[in-house]
C-alpha cells in the first residue's frame, strides 16, 4: 500500500469536509427487554472483528456506470478515481474508434485488491450518449440495462435453491457528467436525471472543471444546484434517505459542495520536488489532487473512503426493493404461505 | 508502483490490475461494519435440557449477568419454551440477545414429543423470516431475526453415555439449527471419567448421524484455535455467579468442603472454552451459517412443499411466474367466492333488518295516531268544560251584575225600598203572631180537651200531655224565630 506524504497532507486538508470513516456513536434503540448490565468482559464487541474478516475473505463487488457526452473526460476519470487502467478505452480497444449510432453499454470488470480487501469493480461505459442529432430516448437503453440488473438479481433471489452468495451486477453508481458551459444545465441532462433519479445513485460530475475560473465554478455550481432542486431531480445523497441528524448534517455539508468539479488525469509530473497526477499546460500544472485546483480528491474519498458501503446499501435497499415491488404488484404477486399472509397481501396492494 | 497494468486473465471478464497509487477502498470493511454497528446485532440462543441441570447459571456466567429468572418446577405437563430478551452493551457494540429456555424439558413420564414444541419453535422463527422476504414491500434492513443461532445442548453427567432423549432430541435438531452439546454439572465427573464419557458421546453421535456444529477451519486466522478446540468437544462446564475469594482475587467459583472449583480455571472445567468459541471467535460464523445453510434448506422445503419448482434448464426465464399465477389465481377464485358468500348473507340479513324495523315503525305510527286520538278527545273534553265553567262564570256575572244593579236601584229608590223592606218585615212578623196566636189557641183547646177528658176519665188515643208538649215546642221555636226577625231588622232599620 502505497501512501505518499503528498496524500497525507490532503487527507488532513479534506478530513473536515469528508471524514475518514469513524465509528459513530451509538443511536439509542427502543429497549425491548430487560436492560442487563455487565459485571466483566465478556466478548462481544469481538462481533466486529470477527465481521471484518468475513468481509475480507469474501469481497466485493461494485459497479459504476459513467454517463456523458464523448470527449468529456470519463475514461480518464475512471482511470484516475481507481488508478488504475480500468476504462473500457485502456482495455483494448481503439482510441480512434467510431462514434456508435446509438447508446452502447459496456461493461468491464476487474479485480483490484488494496490492504488485504479484494473488490471486483465493473465500469459501465455508455458510449453513444448524447452524441447523436438527435437524442430523444437515449436514456432509454441505460434505463433497461440498469432494470435488467435487478431483474437478474431478483430471478436468482426468487429461485428454490439460491446460491450462497448471489453475484452482484446492479449498477450501485452512476457518475452523470455534465459539460463546463459555465451556463446552465442542458436538456438532455435535465431529462436524464430526472428519469434515472428515480432507479439508480445519480452523482453529477463537471467534467474538465480547469475551463473554469473559481469564480466562474461557484456560480456554475450554485445554478446547476438550483436547477436540479427545482426540476425535483434527488441526487446521490438523497435528502429522503437521511437516517438521523448525524447523517443529515454530514450529508448536507455534502449536498453543499455538490456537483464536484473535477479534473482528471493518468499522467505523473513533477512538483516542488513531488511526483503528482496532473495536466500540464503552457502557463501551469493542475494537479488533479490538489484541493485547490479541483475537487477530484472530494469526489474520491466521498465515492470511496467514506460512502461506498452506503451507495450499495441503498441500491440493495431502496432501489431494489422498489423495482422487486412494482415487478412483483405487476406480475400479481407472490401468493401468500397462509391465510394471514394473503389479508397483509391484499392490503400491501 | 508502476502505471503499467497486468493483463493477466483471470477468466473472460475479469483482470487481475495492480493499483497505482492509494485509492482507499480499504476502508470498505470499516464502512460495513459502522453500519452494523449502528444497527446492533442479534444474537439468539437456545438452551435444551433438563430441569435443573444449569442452563440459566451457565447463561448469567456467560454473559457474566444475573439475567433474573425463576427456576422451574418439575411438574411441566409438556415442553414449552420461554423466550426473553435482554439488551446487552459493551464498548460500542450493542447486542439483542435473546435466550430461549426449554422448560420442563425431560421431566414428564412419557417423553415422546418431547422435542415436537422445540422443532415447532425454530420452524416459526424461519417462517417469520421467510413471510417477511416474501412480502411485497418488506424491511429486511431493519427486521429483528429471532432465528436461533446457537442451540446448546446440555447432556447430563451420569459418565456413561448418552441417554436416548438426547439422541433423538439432537437428530430431530441438526438439520436445523447448530448444535453444540456440553455437559453440565462437570464438577460431579471425576477427570479419568470426563475423558471416557467424551469420547463415548462424541463416538456414540457420529454413529447416529447427528451433525453437530463443526467450528470452521477455512480461514487461517482461526483455523487454528477453532482445531485446537474442537478436540475438546463436548465442552464439560460448571456455571457459577457467586464469587469466591481465591489467593487475592475475586474469581467465579463453586465452594465445596473438600475445595473450590474455579469456573475460569481451564484445569478445573471448559468454561472459558465454551465462551471462546462462542462468543469471542465463532458468534458471527453462527449467525452466517444459521442464514445461509438451516435457513436455506427450511426454505426449500417450504417452497418445494408449496408446489413450486425451480426452472428446468431450457424453460422461459421466469416461469416460476406462471406457477405464481396460477396459485395466485386459485387463491383469488376461492377470495371472491367467499366475498360473494358474505355478500349474499350480507343482504339476506338487511332484508331480515329492514322488515322488522318496517314493522316497527308500522307499530309506531299506530301507537301515535292512537295517542293523537285519546289526546285530542281529551282536549274537547277539556274545552267543553271550560266552556261550561265559562257559561257559569258569565252566569254568575250576569247575576252579580244583576244583584249589583237590584242593590243599587234599592239604595237609590232609598225609603221606598226600606219601607217595602218594612212592609216586608212586618207582613213576616204578622204571620209568626199569626202563627203563635193559633198555636196558643190550639194549645188552650188541648188543655181544655184533657181538663174535659180528665173530667170525664177516658184515655182515649189523644195524648194531650205530649201534644201538649209539642205546641210548647212550637211556640218556642216560633218566639225565637219572631225575636231573631226582629234583631235582624233592626239593623237595617
Amino acid at each position: 500500500m502505497f501512501k505518499g506524504p503528498v496524500e497525507n497532507k490532503n487527507e488532513a486538508a479534506m478530513s473536515e469536509l469528508v471524514p475518514e470513516p469513524r465509528q459513530k456513536p451509538v443511536v439509542p434503540m427502543k429497549p425491548m427487554g430487560i436492560n442487563a448490565s455487565l459485571l466483566g468482559y465478556i466478548g462481544i464487541d469481538t462481533i466486529i472483528e470477527q465481521m471484518r474478516k468475513k468481509t475480507m475473505k469474501t469481497g466485493f463487488d461494485f459497479n459504476i456506470m459513467v454517463v456523458g457526452q464523448s470527449g468529456l473526460g470519463k475514461s480518464t476519470l475512471v482511470n484516475t478515481l481507481f488508478k488504475s487502467q480500468v476504462s473500457r478505452k485502456s482495455s483494448g480497444w481503439n482510441r480512434e474508434e467510431k462514434i456508435p449510432k446509438t447508446v452502447e453499454i459496456k461493461a468491464i470488470g476487474h479485480v483490484i485488491e488494496e490492504g488485504g480487501v479484494k473488490m471486483k469493480l465493473t465500469v459501465i461505459d455508455t458510449p453513444g450518449f448524447g452524441d447523436q442529432i438527435n437524442n430523444e430516448n437515449c436514456w432509454e437503453p441505460i434505463e433497461k440495462y440498469i432494470n435488467e440488473q435487478y431483474e437478474k438479481f431478483l430471478k436468482e433471489e426468487v429461485n428454490i435453491a439460491r446460491k450462497k452468495r448471489i453475484p452482484d451486477t446492479r449498477v450501485h453508481c452512476c457518475l452523470y457528467f455534465i459539460s463546463p458551459t459555465g451556463h446552465s444545465l442542458r436538456p438532455l441532462d435535465l431529462e436524464f436525471m430526472k428519469h434515472l433519479s428515480k432507479v439508480v445513485n445519480i452523482i453529477p460530475v463537471i467534467a474538465k472543471a480547469d475551463t473554469m475560473t473559481l469564480e466562474e465554478k461557484t456560480e456554475f455550481k450554485q445554478r446547476v444546484r438550483k436547477e436540479l432542486e427545482v426540476n425535483g431531480i434527488e441526487f446521490y445523497p438523497q435528502k429522503e434517505f437521511d437516517e438521523d441528524l448525524e447523517d443529515k448534517t454530514e450529508n448536507d455539508k455534502i449536498r453543499e459542495s455538490m456537483p464536484f468539479a473535477v479534473v482528471g488525469s493518468d499522467k505523473e509530473y513533477q512538483v516542488n520536488g513531488k511526483r503528482v497526477l496532473g495536466r500540464k499546460t503552457p502557463w501551469g500544472i493542475i494537479e488533479v489532487e490538489n484541493l485547490s485546483h479541483c475537487e477530484f480528491a472530494l469526489l474520491r474519498d466521498f465515492v470511496i473512503r467514506t460512502h461506498l458501503q452506503d451507495l450499495k446499501e441503498v441500491t440493495h435497499n431502496i432501489h431494489y426493493e422498489t423495482y422487486r415491488a412494482k415487478r412483483l404488484n405487476d406480475n400479481g404477486g407472490l401468493p401468500p404461505m397462509t391465510v394471514e399472509t394473503e389479508e397483509n397481501h391484499e392490503s400491501n396492494l | 508502483m508502476s502505471l503499467i497494468s497486468k493483463n493477466v486473465q483471470m477468466n473472460d471478464d475479469l483482470r487481475n490490475l495492480s493499483l497505482s497509487g492509494h485509492v482507499g477502498f480499504d476502508s470498505l470493511p470499516d464502512q460495513l461494519v459502522n453500519k452494523s454497528t449502528s444497527q446492533g446485532f442479534c444474537f439468539n440462543i437456545l438452551c435444551v435440557g433438563e430441569t435443573g441441570i444449569g442452563k440459566s447459571t451457565l447463561m448469567d456466567t456467560l454473559f457474566n449477568t444475573k439475567f433474573e429468572s425463576e427456576p422451574a418446577t418439575h411438574n411441566e405437563p409438556g415442553v414449552r419454551l420461554k423466550a426473553r430478551s435482554y439488551e446487552l452493551q459493551e464498548s460500542n457494540v450493542r447486542l439483542k440477545l435473546t435466550i430461549v429456555d426449554t422448560v420442563g424439558f425431560g421431566d414428564q413420564i412419557n417423553k415422546d414429543d418431547s422435542y415436537k414444541p422445540i422443532v415447532e419453535y425454530i420452524d416459526a422463527q424461519f417462517e417469520a423470516y421467510l413471510q417477511e422476504e416474501l412480502k411485497i414491500k418488506r424491511s429486511l434492513f431493519n427486521y429483528h431475526d429471532t432465528r436461533i443461532h446457537a442451540c446448546l445442548y446440555f447432556i447430563a453427567p451420569t459418565g456413561h453415555s448418552l441417554k436416548s432423549l438426547d439422541l433423538v432430541t439432537m437428530k430431530k435438531l441438526d438439520s436445523k439449527v447448530n448444535i453444540i452439546p456440553i455437559i453440565a454439572k462437570a464438577d460431579t465427573i471425576a477427570k479419568n471419567e470426563l475423558h471416557k464419557f467424551k469420547s463415548k458421546i462424541m463416538s456414540e453421535l457420529v454413529s447416529n448421524g447427528v451433525q453437530i456444529y463443526q467450528f470452521p477451519t477455512d480461514e487461517e486466522t482461526v483455523a487454528e484455535i477453532n482445531a485446537t478446540m474442537s478436540v475438546h468437544l463436548p465442552f464439560a462446564v460448571v456455571g457459577s455467579t457467586e464469587e469466591v475469594k481465591i489467593g487475592n482475587k475475586m474469581a467465579k467459583a463453586r465452594q465445596y468442603p473438600w475445595g473450590v472449583v474455579q469456573v475460569e480455571n481451564e484445569n478445573h472445567c471448559d468454561f472459558v472454552k465454551l465462551r471462546e468459541m462462542l462468543i469471542r471467535v465463532n458468534m458471527e460464523d453462527l449467525r452466517e451459517q444459521t442464514h445461509t445453510r438451516h435457513y436455506e434448506l427450511y426454505r426449500r422445503c417450504k417452497l418445494e412443499e408449496m408446489g413450486f419448482k425451480d426452472t428446468d434448464p431450457d424453460s422461459k426465464p421466469f416461469s416460476l411466474q406462471e406457477t405464481y399465477e396460477a396459485k395466485r389465481n386459485e387463491f383469488l377464485g376461492e377470495l371472491q367466492k367467499k366475498e360473494d358468500e358474505m355478500r349474499q348473507m350480507f343482504v339476506m340479513r338487511v332484508k331480515e333488518k329492514e322488515a322488522e324495523l318496517k314493522e316497527a315503525e308500522k307499530d309506531l305510527h299506530e301507537k301515535f295516531d292512537h295517542l293523537k286520538r285519546t289526546h285530542q278527545e281529551e282536549k274537547k273534553k277539556v274545552e267543553d268544560k271550560k266552556k261550561e265553567l265559562e257559561e257559569e262564570l258569565n252566569n254568575f256575572q250576569k247575576k252579580k251584575a244583576a244583584a249589583q244593579l237590584l242593590q243599587s236601584q234599592a239604595q237609590q229608590a232609598g225609603s221606598q225600598q226600606t219601607k217595602k223592606d218594612k212592609d216586608k218585615k212586618n207582613s213576616i212578623r204578622v204571620l209568626l203572631c199569626w202563627c203563635l196566636e193559633s198555636c196558643l189557641q190550639l194549645w188552650t183547646s188541648c188543655l181544655q180537651k184533657d181538663i174535659v177528658e180528665l173530667e170525664e176519665g177516658t184515655n182515649g188515643k189523644w195524648d194531650g200531655a205530649a201534644a201538649a208538649r209539642a205546641l210548647q215546642v212550637l211556640m218556642a221555636l216560633g218566639a225565637n224565630l219572631l225575636s231573631q226577625q226582629i234583631v235582624t231588622t233592626r239593623p237595617e232599620e
